[in-house]
């Protein structure tokens, strides 16, 4: 059993992106959370200081440790984001911006 | 009036769509604006529509509350009468002073204009704002989680986020599953994952839940959570799940992702029971220990603050905040669970129609609803008091525990701060070490600051709700 199954789900044609250069198959709805997770990447961020990696923490938008970068564009709300097809996802190294 | 009255409600969880019906019942026009893709909020969370679930119902508990509401909000949508603007994410909330305007023959409450600040679109950018003569906050809370070693490692997830994902995404975290802290939302947590294919190796509650039986006056006049409670225990026994009452993680291990946790039992004195400690494999770790109100849009809008520790939204019984014009339902006026929160929403938007109307609201009309609040309050104040955090977590943080977790701010470094440099209250503290200064402004980190220096927790007196692009500030009307 899995989640789609339990629910029935008959989901839109799936997608591929790529995570880091790879290619990673999506299910239209999902969150770039959602899908990495169901790729089985937990992590996609490292942090400013001592470059750990982070991935989802609160699903919910608040705690920002999810941030990644979606077709360049930094500081994304992986959890929020929704998936769309041939997004290029990078993980996300410091602040994201050159200055660090 | 030649224009309706006009309703703004933030939050289209169970407390704002309750609200939103009972409001738009009487004739009131709302606009429901939320950040999430479709209403539900937390408790009713959906799985996004592209995913096709034929029976979203798996993942769901008291599904009919949610059909009637879902068709009643439904109706008034195709009647015109709300107005549902999905994927906004409100930033802050405006009041207009009565006295700018030109007297009206409403009451104070409706003598109020209000502006909704929203930023929309795929990337955040693009600001929205809604006028409104009144406004219900409804924001709901999010998750606490006390940190412990290694709760930094990916594959360690907040218990409600672990279902947020799954019931919104239908995906899992991973394969094995522990769930661990403390509070009812570890029950439905654990019994998601498992129906929905994750191994749950352990249900792990720091709450010795004979603790109940000391309190069973209170908690028998509620039958109703009682047998839900039951039914999540007799879930959870189905499914194999053994659950470790009195047992904490004392630390989560791996290098860049959790393999590992390890667990301990409690003695008698709520501290770690020598030799009581074993490790259990698992990729994740779906943790917390209670929630917290988003009380922000409130503060800003300079809503007095109460609640056990000062964090929660003050209401009286019609709802209203302190505020004229400003009502709030739901978490963000106190922890409650779903069912509060719709009882609170339904108050709220009877009391917003009559008050929008210029007459005074007639509580009888909405007796049920304020003794399922009175019940509900006392049961949860119960069980607050039964799933406290365990004494001495604090103490168990190694000096390099990371507290906050957007500036990595270390547990002795925190601790530093309180002591040789002597920070007396969480700002000071802030100042001092960056906790609290990050992405999340302290969202995550501000109990376990309070509780590791001896601060009270008092809330954040953000700016903003959320991050706001300066563009977006730029483009605002001078006035
Ligand atoms: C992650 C999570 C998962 C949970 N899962 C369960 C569960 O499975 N079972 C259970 O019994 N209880 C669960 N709870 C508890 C649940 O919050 C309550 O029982 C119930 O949903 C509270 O209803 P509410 O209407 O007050 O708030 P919520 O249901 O939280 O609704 C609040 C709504 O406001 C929106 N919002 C918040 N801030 C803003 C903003 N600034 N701008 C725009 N929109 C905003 C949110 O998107 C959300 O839709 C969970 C809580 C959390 C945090
Ligand atoms: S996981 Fe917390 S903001 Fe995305």
């Amino acid at each position: 059993m899995n989640p789609l199954e339990l629910t029935r789900a008959r989901p839109g044609e799936a997608f591929t992106v790529t995570f880091d250069g790879r290619p990673v198959t999506a299910l239209p709805g999902q969150t770039v959370a959602a899908a990495l997770w169901a790729a089985g990447v937990p992590a996609w961020r490292t942090t400013r200081g001592t470059g750990r990696p982070r991935g989802v923490f609160c699903g919910i938008g608040v705690c920002f440790d999810c941030l990644v970068t979606v077709n360049d564009r930094t500081n994304q709300r992986a959890c929020l984001v929704p998936v769309r097809p041939g997004d290029e996802i990078r993980t996300q190294e410091g602040t994201g911006r050159d200055d660090d | 009036m030649t224009e309706r009255a006009h309703l703004a409600v933030v939050g289209a969880g169970p407390a704002g769509l309750a609200a939103a019906l009972a409001a738009a019942d009487r004739g009131v026009r709302v606009t429901l604006v939320d950040a999430a893709e479709q209403a539900g909020g937390q408790f009713y969370r959906q799985p996004a529509r592209a995913l096709g679930a034929r029976r979203p119902e798996a993942l769901h508990h008291q599904w009919r509350i949610w059909e009637r509401l879902r068709d009643g909000v439904d109706r008034h949508i195709t009647a015109g009468r709300i107005t549902h603007l999905t994927d906004h994410h409100v930033w802050c909330v405006d009041r207009e002073s009565a006295h700018d305007k030109p007297p009206s023959n409403r009451d104070q409450h409706s003598s109020q204009s209000f502006t909704v600040y929203a930023l929309c679109g795929p990337a955040q950018e693009e600001g929205v704002a809604v006028r409104a003569d009144a406004v219900l906050l409804a924001p709901g809370g999010y998750e606490r989680v006390l940190p412990f070693p290694g709760w930094t490692l990916p594959g360690v997830v907040t218990a409600g986020g672990a279902q947020a994902m799954l019931k919104g995404g239908l995906v899992l975290p991973g394969r094995t599953v522990v769930v661990a802290g403390t509070g009812p939302l570890l029950l439905p947590v654990a019994t998601g994952l498992a129906a929905a294919g994750a191994r749950v190796a352990a249900l792990v509650e720091s709450a010795d839940p004979r603790a109940l039986l000391r309190r069973t006056h209170t908690l028998a006049a509620e039958p109703g959570k009682l047998a839900e409670g039951a039914w999540y225990a007799g879930q959870l026994l189905r499914r194999g799940v053994r659950t470790l009452a009195r047992h904490i993680v004392v630390e989560a291990h791996g290098t860049d992702r959790l393999t590992a946790v390890t667990v301990a039992a409690l003695g008698k004195d709520r501290r770690i029971r020598p030799g009581s400690a074993r490790r259990i494999p698992c990729d994740t770790l779906a943790v917390g220990h209670g929630m917290l109100p988003h009380t922000d849009l409130a503060e800003t809008l300079g809503c007095t603050l109460s609640g056990t520790d000062g964090t929660a939204v003050r209401v009286d019984d019609e709802q209203r905040t302190d505020v004229p014009g400003v009502w709030a339902a739901g978490e963000t006026t106190g922890i409650g669970g779903a069912a509060l929160a719709l009882a609170e929403g339904h108050i709220a938007g009877r009391s917003i129609a009559a008050r929008l109307y210029g007459t005074a609201p007639d509580p009888r009309s909405w007796a049920a609803a304020a003794r399922t609040r009175t019940r509900l309050r006392a049961f949860f104040a119960a069980l607050d008091a039964v799933y406290a955090p365990p004494a001495g977590w604090a103490d168990r943080l190694t000096d390099d525990t990371v507290v906050c977790r957007c500036e990595e701010v270390t547990a002795g470094a925190v601790r530093t701060a309180a002591g040789s440099l002597g920070a007396g209250d969480l700002r000071t503290v802030k100042l001092l070490t960056r906790a609290g200064m990050g992405w999340c402004q302290g969202r995550m980190c501000a109990p376990a600051v309070a509780g590791l220096t001896g601060c009270p927790l008092t809330a954040g007196r953000r700016p903003f709700a959320r991050p706001v692009p300066l563009g977006v500030l730029a483009g605002l009307p001078d006035d």
